[in-house]
């Protein structure tokens, strides 16, 4: 999926959602003539922005996971700068975040790097005002942050099948995958609850957020065994808890487009 | 994991362990009952030169496989610790303490049966038997011990699936290393809040500027693991 597919399928996912995005805008453009014509205008389009140095070279496959990627860096680094800027984390908590802030930065850099594009260069929009206090309500940055982490580390996990071809990229994704999880971690921690995803995922103000967050975490089958009775002194929740799962595309695009201007 | 104890240093078998003795025995001799499993088990193992490993060695094995069976047997060190902290806990363990290790101890566990029944039936006669640790290194009434063993542990997963990752040809494999290895990460960060509190320091030497965790190759883990695993492990038929 390069981008231009990507941003179709947000549009696909939400016809209503007009122009979101700067890159979109040109889609637009591009959409206002034949699709034929606005296919084969693509590579010109992407030209502006990408070193063919490096960028150019990589597999369309992992172009794509890596383009989808670093949407959701985008957001999540958008998210943290605006954060600590907020004044709303408390001073013991600060350094959690501001750790954090440049991880996400960092993982933008990087993907940008690694996709040969200028700094910035594929940012969309961002928007919170489906969670209009985040950045005046503390307790409701922290069930932003930790709906962010896990999604993202579960959409990280379900994009590593995708860069096979890819090796050294692949080990990169699960390089990034694990801080995320880290992170999600922590912001767990600090909402009270636990580190690792319990039952559905929806415990201490979860929910309704952000419901889709969650879903297929219960799971214990796992590698085609349902290990449910088979694994001795182990319920279903303690099962569930041990393994977490991945989340596709869509699911995870339908969520972050919550956040698309 | 500096401190350690003539104290408290459990060296031993988990229960597979006694019972895979117990059938191997049946059928070898019983001069060498007194052997471990794992010895048995490698006894007419080579490398892919074709030289023979050691008596006494366990041999990971290739490919997948050997990839399954070098998770297989790092979640016997983890599940073999904190199922030690759980039936020796620490001096002073608070209940919070003492539940973040059971949870631990839980997960482990999980995923070392997981993957035992995974490559039992994947492959029944390529999996490694269950090994004997040795935790000598380890005073378990020492919160500052078990913890700093711990963090090790965990980030050293982490930074094993990391790295083995890229070496998996099954898609589905991959994909059930991606779900444990989040989890081990999410270990290690509360094991780091435990140690630091909720300062910058949770991913403090784990990450690095470019934001990433660390990924050890299989010949950067498996001598720190073999420290802590009394089985001889050899994983020189693993992928390059």
């Amino acid at each position: 999926m390069n981008l231009f597919e990507l941003f179709a399928k947000i549009d696909e996912l939400d016809p209503e959602s007009g122009e979101r995005l700067s890159f979109y805008n040109r889609r637009h453009i591009l959409k206002n003539g034949a699709k034929a014509t606005a296919l084969a205008a693509l590579p010109t389009l992407f030209s502006s922005v990408v070193n063919k140095a490096y960028g150019a070279d990589l597999p369309a496959q992992t172009r794509g996971v890596l383009e989808y990627a670093l949407t959701l860096e985008y957001l999540e680094a958008d998210y943290y700068e605006k954060g600590v800027k907020s004044g709303i984390i408390p001073q013991n908590n600060y350094e959690v975040f501001s750790t954090i802030s440049q991880h996400e930065t960092a993982h933008v850099r990087l993907l940008e790097k690694t996709l040969g594009i200028a700094p910035d260069a594929m940012k969309p929009k961002f928007k919170y005002d489906a969670y209009p206090d985040v950045f005046t309500n503390y307790k409701t940055f922290l069930v932003v942050s930790q709906s962010f982490e896990d999604l993202g580390v579960r959409a990280y996990k379900n994009e590593a099948k995708n860069l096979m071809e890819s090796p050294d990229l692949l080990q990169v994704a699960l390089q990034i995958h694990a801080v995320e999880a880290r992170h999600a971690a922590v912001v767990r921690s600090l909402r009270g609850q636990k580190g690792w995803i319990v039952g559905n995922g929806m415990e201490n103000g979860m929910a309704p957020a952000v419901p889709a967050i969650y879903e297929g975490e219960l799971n214990t089958e796992q590698g085609g065994v349902e290990l449910a009775g088979k694994i001795a002194g182990q319920d279903k929740n303690t099962l569930s808890e041990s393994f977490d799962e991945p989340l596709g595309r869509d699911q995870v695009l339908a969520i972050a487009k919550l956040f698309l201007a | 994991m500096t401190s350690s104890s003539t104290k408290s240093t459990p060296t031993g078998t988990t229960q597979e362990s006694k019972a895979a003795v117990g059938r191997r025995t049946f059928l070898k001799s019983a001069s060498i009952a007194s052997l471990s499993a794992a010895a048995i088990y490698a006894s007419s193992c080579t490398d892919h030169n074709g030289n023979p490993i050691p008596d006494g060695t366990v041999d990971l094995g290739s490919g997948d496989v050997g990839i399954l069976n070098y998770a297989y047997a790092l979640e016997q060190l983890e599940a073999a610790f904190y199922t030690q902290i759980v039936a020796t806990p620490y001096a002073g363990i608070t209940s919070q303490e003492l539940m973040v290790m059971t949870d631990l101890k839980n997960h482990e566990v999980a995923h070392r049966d997981f993957f035992k029944t995974a490559i039992s039936a994947a492959a029944p006669s390529a999996i490694i038997p269950s090994l004997e640790v040795n935790f000598s290194a380890i005073d378990f009434t020492s919160r500052s011990s078990v913890l700093g063993a711990a963090k090790a542990f965990e980030n050293l997963g982490v930074a094993a699936y990391n790295g083995a990752g890229k070496f998996l040809k099954t898609p589905v494999y991959l994909l059930l290393a991606g779900k444990i290895v989040s989890v081990e990460a999410r270990h290690a960060a509360i094991i780091g809040t435990l140690l630091e509190g909720f300062n910058g320091q949770f991913t403090a030497g784990q990450v690095d500027a470019n934001g990433l965790d660390k990924a050890m190759t299989f010949g950067e883990v498996l001598p720190v693991a073999q420290m802590y695993i009394k089985t001889k492990i050899s994983g020189v038929n693993l992928p390059k």
